[in-house]
């Protein structure tokens, strides 16, 4: 069953001269509990495109054309407050630099409790009660005494988890991940994914994961789509793409991985992959 | 747990931090005997501050009359703690006017952006633009003369440089990542401007406040001194320090205590302002 399908999507950013086309004609869709991972290069979109699912690029000055259906609802043509009642509840978000995502005048506790009290309207208690279950499920030890903690008592890891606490704390039917593990160091990176994909197998939700690693999305998601220039270039099950890319610029982006295998051998680049071609 | 969770408000937390800074509560002990002096001294004091006693005219401090007597033989202690009143009167009603409608102003004109934003900053450069003097002077001839006037007057001034600095600050936060995240999840635009916006910008504005109350109380001396303001034989602390200045060389305790009052006051003012910033901050737990 398609949870969210996306049609044609351009979104194009007026400039001082003429306009960006940042992203070009995209379709997806993305099935109930399914994951789907957008790679790609810096600047190539793919914030973008999940970006506007939540209505976070400003229109105007944006313009958007296409259509995001979420479960019926119309995302590009919705009200205010119909969309309110989607964000956070329904559909999630965390975002890249864990430093800056929280609101540093808010105790952790109060910020992973407030989606509970906005949206089910309860209690400063309860929320605060399940916010520190929350806290546990995310695995931050010692939840209950580090509740009170304020954000910059946190470190990086541990603030990425007081995001998806507070991103999971309504139980959503899809996460979007920004690049969730990129501001993270590779050991913190390793446990956060495992855990995005752990609470993704236990709660049934869906997951959109972008990242510009290959291999961060290959380890959790189920389908893979690769953006370049604002388009989406190729897009399929992730081992099939990983076994047979079919677009040159896929087959680029793979072979720029570093291997282990052969020591003393220079790095490829991107642009001399390409420039074979 | 339960008793744990109610005593974390951000309030409680700067409450405690507040009193574990010994300047601040300096200053915050040092205002409150002033304001208490100001409010019940004219009461116990066996002068009033009108009353004229020309044969002890121009006596300097005894023990008799502790900060001595004006030209007209008026007690000048009684004189200084009425016109602290109207001092503290004026810088309050200023101070709320300049919280009240600067900050939501501001915050919401720097949040909004855009074309709302640009329609409101207008709107206060034309208020700006307005001469200040030319404007109370309108306003007294056409209402009658009282001191709710010259609240009115000062207040609609003091507001616009807040309105300015917190749009400001408010535009360098709201592309913040917690701000969007605050989007995301899905919360109103009120609750992001009143919750996590101004919240942080709380220190600049206390310092700004602090700031507002010393210009104030001179703006009051000097609408007084035009003969706008506090009208005699009334006074205050700007009306007695203007008069004093005239007869320092032979009189100088006439500017020097209502001068010394005035200092003592500002002084605390800026130690407490100090003290709420860092209080306020919970990044600087710990730090002494």
């Amino acid at each position: 069953m398609t949870q969210l399908s996306v049609k044609n999507l351009h979104v194009r950013f007026p400039l001082r001269e003429g306009s960006l086309q940042a992203v070009k004609d995209v379709s997806f869709s993305l099935k109930k509990g399914g994951s789907l991972g957008i790679v790609g290069e810096s600047g190539s979109g793919k914030s973008v495109c999940v970006s506007t699912l939540l209505g976070l690029v400003p229109v105007p000055p944006a313009t958007i054309s296409g259509s995001a259906h979420f479960q019926g609802v119309d995302l590009y043509n919705c009200s205010d407050a119909a969309l309110r009642e989607i964000r956070g509840k329904r559909i999630s978000m965390i975002f890249q630099d864990p430093m800056t995502s929280l609101n540093p005048h808010m105790r952790v506790v109060d910020q992973i409790a407030e989606p509970l009290r906005i949206h089910e309207g309860m209690s400063r208690k309860n929320a605060r009660l399940r916010a520190v279950k929350a806290m546990e499920m995310v695995g931050i030890p010692d939840a209950a005494s580090r509740a009170k903690s304020w954000p910059h008592e946190f470190s990086g890891g541990m603030r990425q988890r007081v995001m998806i606490a507070m991103a999971m704390i309504s139980e959503p039917e899809l996460l979007i991940a920004d690049e969730p593990t990129t501001a993270l160091d590779v050991t913190v990176q390793r446990q956060i994914l495992e855990l995005i994909h752990e609470l993704q197998q236990n709660t049934g939700m869906s997951l959109i994961m972008i990242s510009h690693d290959l291999a961060v999305v290959a380890s959790v998601c189920e389908q893979i789509a690769v953006m370049q220039h604002g388009v989406m270039v190729e897009q399929g099950k992730t081992d099939e793409v990983f076994q047979n890319p079919r677009h040159p610029y896929t087959r680029g982006l793979l072979k720029c991985n570093p291997t282990l295998h052969e020591p003393g051998t220079r790095l490829t680049t991107l642009e001399e992959v390409l420039g074979e071609l | 747990m339960k008793k744990k969770t109610e005593t974390y408000s951000l309030r409680r937390d700067a409450w405690r931090r507040l009193l574990r800074n010994p300047t601040a509560i300096g200053g915050l002990v040092l205002l409150g005997l002033m304001i208490v002096a100001c409010v019940a001294g004219p009461w116990v004091s066996p002068y009033t501050f009108e009353e004229m006693d020309l044969l002890s005219a121009n006596t300097g401090p005894s023990s008799t009359h502790w900060f001595g007597t004006d030209e007209l033989g008026r007690d000048l202690l009684t004189r200084t703690l009425v016109g602290g009143r109207i001092s503290f009167a004026v810088a309050l009603a200023a101070t709320l006017v300049s919280l009240v409608i600067g900050v939501t102003y501001g915050g919401i004109s720097g949040f909004m952006g855009g074309r709302v934003d640009a329609w409101m900053m207008r709107i206060v450069d034309v208020l700006y633009a307005l001469p200040f003097t030319l404007l109370v002077i309108l306003l007294i001839t056409v209402f009658e003369r009282n001191l709710i006037l010259l609240f009115v007057a000062i207040g609609a001034v003091e507001w616009l440089t807040m309105a300015r600095i917190v749009r400001g600050q408010v535009m360098g936060l709201r592309h913040q990542e917690f701000i969007e995240a605050c989007q995301v999840l899905g919360y109103s635009r009120a609750r992001i401007l009143f919750r996590h916006i101004l919240p942080n910008i709380l220190g600049t504005v206390i310092i700004y406040v602090t700031l507002t109350i010393p210009s104030v109380m001179l703006l009051e001396a000097f609408l007084s001194f035009l003969g706008l303001g506090v009208q005699p034989p009334m006074s205050s602390w700007g009306s007695l320090i203007k008069d004093g200045v005239g007869a320092m060389e032979d009189f100088p305790w006439q500017m020097s205590f209502p001068g010394a009052a005035l200092f003592v006051t500002l002084l605390a003012l800026n130690f407490l302002g100090d003290g709420l910033r860092d209080a306020l901050d919970p990044r600087r737990e710990g730090e002494s």
